[in-house]
């Protein structure tokens, strides 16, 4: 049985789009559409032709693939191979993966993804030790990249590709045919009108012709009727837009193979150079080449935050700014430029943000001998939003009083803005660098820096590690302001904090196919206005000489979707034939008789809305339940 | 311009919000006077769909199926004739061309979808009644008002942030009713059929208003740098139009479910129940409202489709990527299939009527659910609701 398209039915009986005139359609079994009701009452044969007629001319006004049954193959591998792509790429398959497609996406947002937050990953991890291993079997923290996700969007795409193809060529088809010849019965169509007119038929013609073409319908005409049809940007939006739709998805894969994405924290004053060893952490699609990374460089020269000062959202961030130096290529100038939220730097194929800040206390060690054992800013990690943010003074290269090697590791917090000390709290008040204070602790022994797993320097490892005593025996811990020192007990040193610097933290963003992505969601977009917002619709002439000697004009329209233009247009239409061909007004027949074929009375007013009207030849189609 | 010395204006904020009451209080007593409209409209007994189906106009019913390979024409039915007629009328009135004043040609339009398609509108919900009319009237000049003053607080509520009045969930959900009334204000201005969705609306746009003002409600303020973005204009405002369109043809969809059922229910003979009657006879036919949400949905799809791309153009630029499954684009991309879905099963023969209705009600839960859902549950970038 045929299964793609009822646009074929037509291909059947005549070149291109044109059934035969008065015949029905064969095959017409097959085009039934699904939803006919079986067993409905059949009306006379020559109702059902007709029904058939109206049925194949609105079927062929769209590459649709019209709906099949379940039609089980009898023969062979081949015919259930073919029998599973017909089913692939029918309507009612892609429907189903669409509503897979949603259902599936669901999980993603319930579950923590590890692509999205690997942080709450880990937290949920802990918490639920017999949940996670199923959710790891099912991909449940890869929800996107799963296969069951992918096998759904796969079949979908692949769908679409086997039916966008066949559909693109049955519309080049009917573009290159001409528009279907009339039917017979023109008072059968959804729209139509009558009059009589003293004007010879060949002039009606005529007239409609050039009206017709006047108002871009292609125009066709054979014997005594003119053919024509308009609208076509509605089959080629729509084909446009499910094209557009798998260049957007093969721009997403594309962006998600090739990418690459690394974080730095570059401290105000410091630098950084776009090569692999330098990020703080990269990740990177799988078909990435880390020669692929652009040739560029930049030096944090300034930083600027601005906090809400008051209010019930006072700390809330304002506005971040980063003012930058930057060179490009090998022999790139230095250019300035800045950085700020929703206004990265592009740099070649790489964009560069400023997704976070915070402080970086500068302090400088002494160790036992006098020597200055380490120097410099210090990055603080933010605990919350007022900055309150903790970090580790790493030391290595120390002696102690004796001239012992040893190293030294200060764990503490600093605070832009200390309440006091009479506030009873040592969170800070304020993002803003207002009342900075360092609150350190320190230890000494073995900072477990060159071995083992890595480690986070923004942690102290305390295993291998003593905490310094004061004289009562308590750890020794103190508040220290910028200029003040830190003395370690016996003469071992001391920390002098210098002062501040805030640093930034930037994300370099390396992505391909953005360009396609957002031009297949530009061409989607556009598409969708032209498929959902023009209607097909064909509109016929017929002018034949009368019994009288007046020529009987007939004009029918009929439209694919769902529209009350189509009356509309078709009343313009003959409203300016008219002008032409004026209708002659005789007692009583100036009314349309569109029953003839019941023979009863039609001069009730049309349009009421409680009008007995024929339904002869229409099925009750809204009673399937 | 520097953003935080900008700061809010807090004697208009203060004004927004006492307009936003009086909004709600105005927005009350239209509901009130819908009600009595409703009430005092049960008194009159019309049955024209009871009518229309009387055994006299049975004759030729169901003979074979004329259209039923058109998808969306079959149910053009009934309503292309009254716009036809109204089209005339209007040019017959107007005068559209310089030629001599001539009748405008009469177009017979078919019905196409069996005699469902022929079942006439209700005659709205004062069904003809003089007091309920005059109730109803009073319900939609009061709808009116309250829309001004809602209208007002918004603005007054953008004035005093000097920016757009959408930054978190409170001036979201005022903004999202305020543009639900507007549109069905403007069908009314341009004479559509909708005063049937007076009632439902104002009830809506209460509860939405009394969830902003007691749950929702976030002080007068600035954005965070994230959301300092033209985009936020496009984006957010994109959003709000959708969801306010979206809503009306959920309110379609689920009164078409209804009527559609009370309609099979007369065309199989049966006799519903005397509220169901009452209420259901005076609703346009199902027919109509399920061209309605159609249009609607249709109409609205593509400019969903342009607010989820300019989202991803915005968290490009915002978070370096333009699509991370963000629980907020998670849902996004979620509602946007399932209308998409919708679509599919209108041209899908077998999926029309009550099965694609419940993909749009379904799709419009969707929505909702990413605008509260969403905000208020998962913890994803776009938690800016402020509560
Ligand atoms: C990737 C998934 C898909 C999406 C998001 C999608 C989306 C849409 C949308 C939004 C429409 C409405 C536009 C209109 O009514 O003209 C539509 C129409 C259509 N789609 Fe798809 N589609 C997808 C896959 C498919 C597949 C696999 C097929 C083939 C079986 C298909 C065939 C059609 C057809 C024939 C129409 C036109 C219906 C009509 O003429 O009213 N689509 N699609």
């Amino acid at each position: 049985m045929r299964t793609t398209d009822t646009g074929t039915e037509t291909g059947k009986t005549g070149g291109g789009a044109r059934p035969a005139d008065g015949t029905a359609p064969d095959g017409t079994p097959d085009g039934t559409p699904e939803g006919t009701p079986e067993g409905a009452p059949e009306g006379t044969a020559e109702e059902t032709r007709l029904a058939r007629e109206a049925e194949s001319q609105l079927s062929s006004l769209s590459t649709a693939p019209g709906e099949e049954r379940l039609n089980v193959p009898s023969i062979g591998v081949v015919g259930w191979a073919r029998w599973f792509w017909r089913q692939l790429t029918s309507m009612r398959v892609a429907l189903i993966l669409l509503f897979l497609l949603s259902l599936a996406a669901i999980p993603g947002s319930v579950i923590p993804q590890s692509n999205v937050d690997s942080i709450r990953v880990e937290e949920f991890r802990k918490k639920h030790d017999v949940l996670s291993p199923v959710y790891d079997k099912l991909q449940l923290f890869d929800v996107y990249t799963s296969v069951w996700f992918s096998a759904i969007y796969i079949l979908l795409f692949v769908s679409l590709a086997g039916c966008i193809v066949p559909r693109t060529w049955q519309f080049v088809g009917q573009l290159r045919s001409r528009p279907p010849r009339a039917p017979r019965r023109l008072d059968r169509m959804p729209a139509y009108t009558t009059w009589r007119t003293e004007a010879a038929p060949g002039d009606v013609l005529d007239g409609a012709r050039g009206l017709l073409r006047g108002r871009r319908f292609r125009v066709d005409s054979e014997g005594d009727s003119v053919a024509s049809e308009k609208g076509y940007l509605r089959e080629a939006g729509n084909l446009v837009f499910h094209i557009a739709l798998i260049v957007l998805l093969l721009a997403f894969a594309a962006g998600q193979l090739w990418k690459s994405e690394g974080g730095k924290l570059v401290v105000k004053g410091h630098g950084f150079s776009n090569t692999l060893t330098q990020y703080d952490d990269f990740k990177s699609g799988s078909l990435f080449d880390p020669d692929e990374l652009d040739a560029f460089g930049f030096t944090l020269e300034d930083f600027h935050a601005t906090y809400e000062e008051s209010g019930p959202e006072k700390g809330t961030a304002r506005e971040f700014r980063a003012g930058i130096s930057y060179w490009q290529g090998a022999d790139g100038t230095e250019k300035r430029d800045s950085i700020r939220v929703n206004h990265p730097l592009e740099i070649g194929d790489s964009k560069v943000f400023l997704n976070g800040n915070g402080y970086a206390p500068v302090v400088t060690v002494t160790d036992g001998e006098g020597n200055t054992a380490h120097r410099g800013p210090v990055p603080f990690l933010p605990q919350d939003g007022n900055l309150t943010s903790s970090g580790v003074v790493n030391v290595t290269d120390y002696r102690d009083a004796k001239g012992r090697k040893d190293q030294l590791g200060f764990q503490g917090f600093f605070v832009p803005t200390f309440g006091g000390s009479g506030a009873g709290t040592m969170f800070s008040q304020s993002p803003s660098l207002k009342y900075p204070v360092l609150f350190l602790t320190a230890y000494h022994g073995d900072l477990g820096l060159e071995y083992g797993e890595p480690k986070s320097v923004y942690q102290l490892d305390t295993s291998r590690m003593k905490q310094f005593k004061k004289p009562d025996g308590s750890p020794l811990a103190k508040k220290i302001l910028p200029g003040e020192t830190l003395k370690l007990p016996d003469g071992r040193g001391e920390l002098k904090f210098e002062g501040v610097r805030p640093w930034a933290q930037f994300q370099v963003v390396h992505e391909v196919g953005n360009g396609w992505a957002l031009g297949g969601a530009i061409a989607a977009i556009g598409g969708l206005a032209g498929s959902l917002f023009i209607q097909r619709r064909r509109v016929w002439v017929r002018a034949v000489a009368g019994a009288d000697g007046r020529t009987v004009v007939e004009m029918a329209g009929l439209g694919r979707s769902e529209s009350a233009r189509l009356p509309e247009e078709l009343g313009d239409l003959a409203y300016a034939m008219q002008s032409e061909a004026p209708p002659v007004h005789d007692e009583g027949e100036d009314e349309p008789e569109y029953r003839s074929e019941h023979e009863h009375g039609n001069d009730d007013e049309h349009g009421n809305d409680d009008k007995d009207e024929d339904s002869a030849g229409t099925s009750p189609r809204g009673e399937r339940k | 311009m520097n953003i935080a010395a900008a700061g809010t204006n807090e004697s208009l904020a203060e004004i927004s919000n006492y307009l936003i009451y009086s909004a709600m209080a105005v927005y009350a007593f239209a509901f009130v006077a819908h009600i009595a409209e409703w009430v005092f409209g049960s008194r009159s007994k019309v049955a024209r769909t009871a009518a229309a189906l009387s055994p006299g106009k049975e004759r030729g019913a169901g003979a074979v199926p004329a259209e039923d390979a058109s998808a969306e024409a079959a149910s053009a039915g009934a309503a292309s004739a009254r716009t036809d007629k109204s089209a005339a009328a209007k040019s017959a009135a107007g005068g559209t061309t310089s030629v001599l004043e001539r009748p405008r040609p009469k177009v017979v339009v078919r019905s196409s979808a069996g005699r469902r398609g022929e079942l006439p509108d209700g005659p709205g919900a004062a069904a003809g009644d003089e007091q309920g009319d005059l109730y109803g009237r009073i319900a939609v000049s009061l709808t009116t008002l309250a829309f001004l003053l809602h209208a007002s607080g918004v603005l007054a509520r953008s004035l005093s942030v000097q920016r757009a009045p959408w930054g978190n969930m409170y001036e979201f959900s005022t903004a999202f009713s305020m543009v639900a009334v507007a549109a069905y204000l403007g069908f009314l201005a341009a004479k559509k059929n909708v005063r049937w969705i007076g009632l439902p609306l104002v009830t809506t746009v209460l509860l939405d208003l009394g969830l902003a003002v007691t749950v929702l409600y976030t002080e007068s303020d600035q954005l965070v740098p994230a959301l300092q973005s033209y985009w936020l204009w496009i984006h957010v405002s994109l959003a709000i139009v959708c969801g306010a369109l979206f809503y009306l043809g959920f309110v379609s969809t689920a009164l078409y479910l209804f009527r559609d059922r009370y309609e099979t229910k007369l065309l199989a003979g049966g006799t519903p129940g005397g509220f169901a009657t009452s209420v259901l006879e005076r609703l346009p036919s199902s027919a109509s409202l399920d061209k309605f949400a159609y249009r609607i949905n249709a109409a609205v799809f593509p400019f969903w489709t342009f607010t989820i791309v300019a989202g991803a153009i915005w968290a490009g630029d915002a978070w370096g990527r333009y699509w991370g499954w963000d629980p907020k684009e998670v849902w996004s991309f979620i509602t946007w299939v399932a209308y998409a879905c919708y679509l599919h099963a209108r041209a899908t023969a077998g999926w029309k009527g009550r099965k694609a209705a419940y993909l749009a009600l379904i799709a419009f839960a969707c929505f909702l659910f990413n605008y509260y859902g969403v905000n208020m549950i998962f913890n994803g970038k776009h938690s800016y609701a402020g509560v």
